[in-house]
């Protein structure tokens, strides 16, 4: 076991995939010798050379086209953003040729090999286009896998998985935690479930779901809500595409409220899906609306950044609403 | 980057480069003076023209099938087979190649048989593609051919990603990558020439600058001379020639197949040529070009060029000619009577291969639907009949949709 944050455990996975598979590649802006803007990349083109670590052009629709026929030659390319915010021009390599490549061939070409790793989401006063989480444009993308972890250890295990992985993922990174969050990771080679949501704290009387960097904050609104003598269950998705509605709908079952929380905006996000679906499931479970706790349908703000995020206050404020309903 | 000082404004338009045509053929099959023939057997260049002859004549029958009914969509090749065809000879049958979706004479040429282009054309059970996409939609992982996809210019820069992989992997192999001159316009192809330039990738990129974007000429697609200048601002190689001289375009092709897998450089070609045909069979081109035109075109017509150039060697006949275009035409009919006849895919093949292995959330949408389809079998056929349901009306619905 050693102490990383979750740079140094997302460097230390990607030195293990590029140790173990030669096909292992690693690319996009700044990601060569320099090690990406936040240093996720550092010393891999030293140990691996350039033909395997190295810069790309600035230019993301290239990047992914880039990585979509790498992958479908057989090599195991991880391209990275450099913020999620640029993942747009993008866009179409990712939804209608990575998404769609297998399917569209009858399995005769695919991509599965393809991971795009993007730091995503806001908390470090950085404005509109270097704090979106855009995971809602791509769970509406049948055909790839979202994944975003929420602390060193999770990133590790997810990215090994996400790497290795018979499909193409989206690994989305919390980059407020990148240096924030430190802990405990194994050295060796592990691997965490795709598609598997996580039980982080058992709790009776309410359901607290969120993903990513989120997670610290339902659980400091857990944490109030428990000195109110509120027993709050936390669930951690960690997969957004395939989720797990099961495990979220088993704890619906019993705790019969649920809350969703996410930094993206309301309207379109990602928690209408969930809250639509246990709704279906949970039906008569129910003790009282699901909520959705999340940005405002707005551009991302700069100044005002701290009253745009659903923090841990608003969160306990619904808690408590929904306690009460 | 190379700076030189002067100490007077000068502008430049790239008028100062001209860029010349290569060409070895004339219209009548004869080598211009000054040319050299490629060093061809009589073997590669008679399969060269067959597959150039089996384009037309399955072109000419599946778009006569279109306008019969019993296909959905087609696109010729018509007046492109010299390019499409040419430059697929010059290249190893295990190289890949990534068309636009123009381009059947270069899976014809590498041995895709009429079935299996009949199979896709009626997205029926044998379709590789599961009848998924629209007709002409090939792919074919055996002969190397990548599946094509209807986005503009995407596969332009996967060409440059899977050219990369083949540097690494020392096969001495690469890509060509097809697209026309309206697709050039793409960020796609911007980010993918730079790319391959950067990271010195083995991969041909082949435009085939045949006039029109649909209904839009070149004169309105860019400002330029043509597509090839633009590897001057990613310091590529680059070659013109003339797209309806399959000769010249076979060995522009394999000269720079050479620089690509020996120097592992990228190269642009630009083959001038003209799509004698339609843009589909949704569109009519007397809307937005004359007639008078398209018969400058037709006396330049790549296959007369070729056969007349063959004849010449002796390598091929009128007779031979006959009896080949009477065959295909034969086995064209044959072979779609066959496959407009099989049934569809699976109903299962609506959900398989969206990932490596079907989802719990996708086999319970499957679920729901196959309980919806008992309940309603009438108006879903296809899947009746996948399902092995007995249909109440006498009727053929699905020969009816």
């Amino acid at each position: 076991m050693a102490t990383m944050n979750m740079l140094q455990a997302i460097n230390n996975a990607l030195d293990i995939a590029m140790a173990e598979d030669e096909k292992v590649i690693c690319f996009g802006e700044d990601v060569g010798i320099f090690g990406g803007v936040f240093r996720a990349t550092s010393h891999l083109q030293e140990k691996y050379g350039k033909a395997r670590c190295f810069n790309t052009p600035l230019v993301e629709q290239g990047i992914i086209g880039f990585a979509n026929g790498l992958a479908a030659q057989g090599s195991v390319p991880v391209a990275e953003i450099q913020f999620a915010d640029y993942i747009f021009p993008a866009f179409d390599q990712i939804v209608n040729e990575t998404a769609k490549f297998r399917y569209r061939s009858g399995d005769l070409f695919n991509v599965g090999g393809l991971t795009i790793r993007t730091p995503y989401g806001g908390g470090i006063s950085v404005g509109l286009y270097h704090s979106q989480s855009p995971e809602a444009y791509f769970t509406h993308t049948p055909g790839l896998k979202v994944v975003v972890p929420r602390n060193p250890y999770q990133a590790k295990g997810l990215l090994l998985a996400a790497i290795r992985d018979p499909d193409p993922v989206l690994f989305l990174e919390p980059k407020r935690l990148y240096r924030a969050a430190v802990g405990e990771v194994p050295d060796e080679d592990y691997q965490l479930p795709i598609g598997e949501a996580e039980v982080i704290k058992e709790g009776t009387d309410i359901t607290l779901v969120g993903w990513g960097a989120q997670m610290e904050v339902i659980s400091k609104a857990a944490e109030l809500a428990e000195e109110q003598g509120i027993a709050c269950e936390v669930i951690d998705l960690r997969s957004l595409l395939p989720w797990d509605v099961d495990t979220v709908a088993e704890s619906v079952f019993k705790t019969g409220r649920m809350i969703v929380s996410h930094e993206a905006p309301l309207t379109g996000g990602f928690a209408g899906e969930i809250a639509a679906t246990i709704q279906e499931r949970c039906f008569l479970y129910l003790e009282s609306p699901i909520t959705r706790v999340t940005g405002l349908d707005t551009p991302f703000p700069l100044v005002l950044e701290k009253e745009y995020l659903p923090d841990h206050l608003k969160i306990f404020e619904a808690i408590r609403e929904s306690v009460n309903f | 980057m190379m700076t030189q000082y002067v100490h007077q404004p000068a502008f430049m338009t790239g008028d100062e480069f001209l860029i010349e045509t290569f060409s070895l053929l004339n219209p009548d099959g004869e080598l211009y003076p000054g040319g050299e023939e490629p060093s061809l057997t009589r073997e590669h260049a008679r399969r060269l023209y067959q597959a150039m002859l089996a384009t037309r004549i399955l072109d000419e029958r599946m778009m006569a099938a279109q306008r019969q009914g019993r296909l959905s969509f087609y696109m010729q090749c018509t007046g492109e087979e010299a390019a499409v065809v040419g430059a697929a000879a010059a290249l190893d049958d295990a190289d890949m190649i990534m068309a636009q979706y123009r381009e059947q004479g270069a899976l014809m040429y590498r041995g895709f048989s009429i079935d299996e282009f009949m199979n896709q054309l009626f997205g029926n059970e044998l379709d590789y593609g599961k009848g998924r996409q629209m007709p002409i939609h090939y792919g074919s992982r055996k002969l190397h051919y990548m599946t094509i996809s209807s986005p503009l210019a995407t596969q332009i820069p996967q060409a440059t990603g899977y050219a990369y992989g083949q540097k690494l992997a020392g096969e001495g192999h690469c890509t060509l990558t097809f697209f026309g001159e309206g697709a050039a316009s793409e960020g796609d192809f911007h980010a993918a020439l730079n790319m391959a330039s950067v990271h010195q990738v083995p991969v041909i990129f082949f435009c085939r600058n045949n006039g029109y974007a649909i209904s839009t000429p070149s004169t309105e697609q860019f400002a330029a001379d043509g597509i090839a200048p633009r590897a001057f601002g990613y310091h590529m190689h680059v070659i013109r020639v003339d797209g309806n001289d399959a000769l010249a375009v076979y060995e522009a092709t394999r000269q720079a197949r050479k620089i690509a897998v020996e120097q592992n450089q990228p190269v642009l070609i630009e083959a001038m040529s003209y799509r004698l045909a339609a843009h589909s069979s949704s569109d009519d081109p007397s809307g937005y070009r004359a007639k008078s035109e398209e018969e400058a075109w037709r006396v330049k017509d790549p296959l007369l060029r070729m056969q007349r150039w063959l004849a010449k060697k002796d390598w091929w006949s009128d007779e031979e000619e006959a009896a080949q275009q009477e065959s295909l035409r034969r086995e064209v009919l044959e072979t779609m009577k066959r496959a407009e006849k099989r049934p569809p895919p699976p109903l299962e093949s609506l959900i398989s291969d969206v990932y490596a292995d079907v989802t719990p959330a996708l086999q319970h949408q499957l679920d729901q639907l196959k309980r919806h389809i008992r309940r309603y079998p009438d108006a879903y056929p296809r899947g009746a009949k996948s399902l092995d349901l007995t249909l109440s009306s006498a009727t053929d619905t699905q020969r009816e949709a």
